[in-house]
């Protein structure tokens, strides 16, 4: 199976400020793919050089065997805060995306909107969050796109709004069998969507892999405070804290830690993103416990 | 035909879960040889699960032989858990000793807490004693 986004080196800067640095992925087909990261850590900037609404600066991205471009039929996107045209109506959106799109899929687009008890002839400025996303998303899956992209497609919707819209994407993915990467805070979310996650922060891919895997391969060890370096080979400490006589590191293990003065815990999928999240907020810090 | 949920909170991967929930509902008689477990897009559109889970479990169970699926037509129990009838029938009155029992804790002044700490000890003594006296 080809991968669905591969990327060698991709940096995006704007003017001095960069936005992705060094970006080496590949994303097989077939995932939901969730891209974590806290505000400004560059997941809008991967989406779009994904979709080919930006050029990278340096480095190389092909998606679905391809350069990305616009407009292309085999992508859909879902740009951040899912925009509609406040004026037109919801009839309008799909005659819209009919006249646009070669591959349209006018029973489903249609289906969708009657399953979702949109009004046709409301105008799209008057509909609610929740609703909006529902026919944002629609429009983009009306496409019958290979690889469907979504910029934070939940964040401002309620929890019921959100749950709909998951149901509604995770059953199109079912049917299709589409790839789908998903940008988003909300890890709880994601550790029901996604099987496959992406951790940016500060410009910079810190983990990527499968969900199952992440889950099985890191570990939190709390034991007598140690030097986290005397773990082993083939341990990557993540993450280490310590105080006077305590260590706590998270670390990513292949082989199970059997050491007997070590305590072992499982993670969640959201004590791994935060593990990561405060690796390269302290990075070097810890360092100093080297020299003791 | 049963209906899956998901515990966000309990620390247990989503496909184990469904796995749970389908030995559950085979071990209580919901399930029985020949029911048909929901499609994997009936599951994704309720629970707004990841198909691949939904699917990881369905070959989990069918690889312990639990399930079978037949193309087109979805995946079907090919093994009750539950022991015959004679077992099924014992369920009732097991229950209702068991909550008189729990009736007796809590007279005894025993928390939910308590509870949970005292059946979970003496079921796993229970159980080592078996094996040691099988093995």
């Amino acid at each position: 199976m080809t991968d669905a986004v591969t990327t060698t080196g991709l940096t995006k800067r704007y003017g001095r400020r960069t936005a992705l640095s060094d970006c080496t992925l590949n994303i097989p087909a077939g995932h939901v793919v969730g891209l974590v990261g806290p505000n400004g850590a560059g997941k809008s900037t991967l989406l779009q050089l994904t979709c080919g609404l930006l050029a990278p600066t340096e480095g190389r991205i092909e998606v679905l065997g391809h350069t990305p471009h616009t407009g292309s039929p085999r992508l859909g996107f879902v740009a951040q805060d899912t925009p509609v045209y406040g004026n037109l109506t919801v009839a309008d959106h799909l005659r819209f995306g009919a006249h646009l799109n070669p591959g349209w899929d006018k029973a489903l687009a249609q289906r969708r909107i009657a399953e979702l008890g949109l009004d046709p002839s409301q105008r799209a400025g008057k509909l609610s969050g929740g609703q909006r996303a529902q026919l944002a998303l629609t429009l983009a899956i009306a496409k019958r796109p290979e690889l469907l992209l979504l910029d934070e497609p939940v964040a401002a919707l309620d929890p019921l709004a959100r749950r709909e819209f998951l149901q509604g994407l995770m059953s199109y993915a079912a049917e299709n069998g589409t790839s789908v990467v998903m940008s988003s805070h909300l890890v709880a979310d994601l550790e029901r969507v996604c099987d496959y996650l992406i951790v940016l922060v500060a410009s910079r891919v810190r983990v990527h892999g499968d969900v199952d895997e992440l889950l099985g391969t890191h570990h939190r060890l709390t034991g007598p405070r140690r030097d986290p370096d005397t773990l082993g080979p083939g341990r990557e400490v993540v993450q280490a804290s310590h105080t006077d006589v305590q260590s706590t590191l998270v670390v990513r293990s292949t082989a199970p830690v059997d050491d007997p003065s070590w305590t072992s815990d499982r993670l969640d999928l959201e004590d791994i993103v935060l593990a990561y999240m405060a690796q390269a907020g302290t990075h070097g810090r810890d360092r100093v416990l080297e020299k003791r | 035909m049963i209906e899956f949920h998901l515990d966000a909170r309990s620390g247990v991967a989503p496909y184990l879960q469904l796995i749970q929930q389908v030995r559950h509902a085979l071990r209580l008689g919901m399930l029985k040889e020949g029911d048909r477990l929901p499609t994997v897009k009936d599951v994704v559109a309720r629970v707004a699960i990841n198909p691949n889970t939904v699917l990881k479990a369905y070959r989990e169970l069918e690889y312990e032989g639990l399930v079978q699926p037949r193309p087109g037509l979805g995946t079907f129990v090919t093994r009750t858990l539950a022991g015959g009838d004679e077992a099924i029938a014992a369920h009732e009155p097991l229950r209702r000793e068991l909550t008189d029992w729990l009736g007796r804790a809590r007279a005894a002044g025993l928390d939910d807490e308590d509870v949970e700490a005292l059946l979970i000890s003496t079921f796993r003594e229970f159980s080592e004693e078996r094996a040691g006296r099988r093995g």
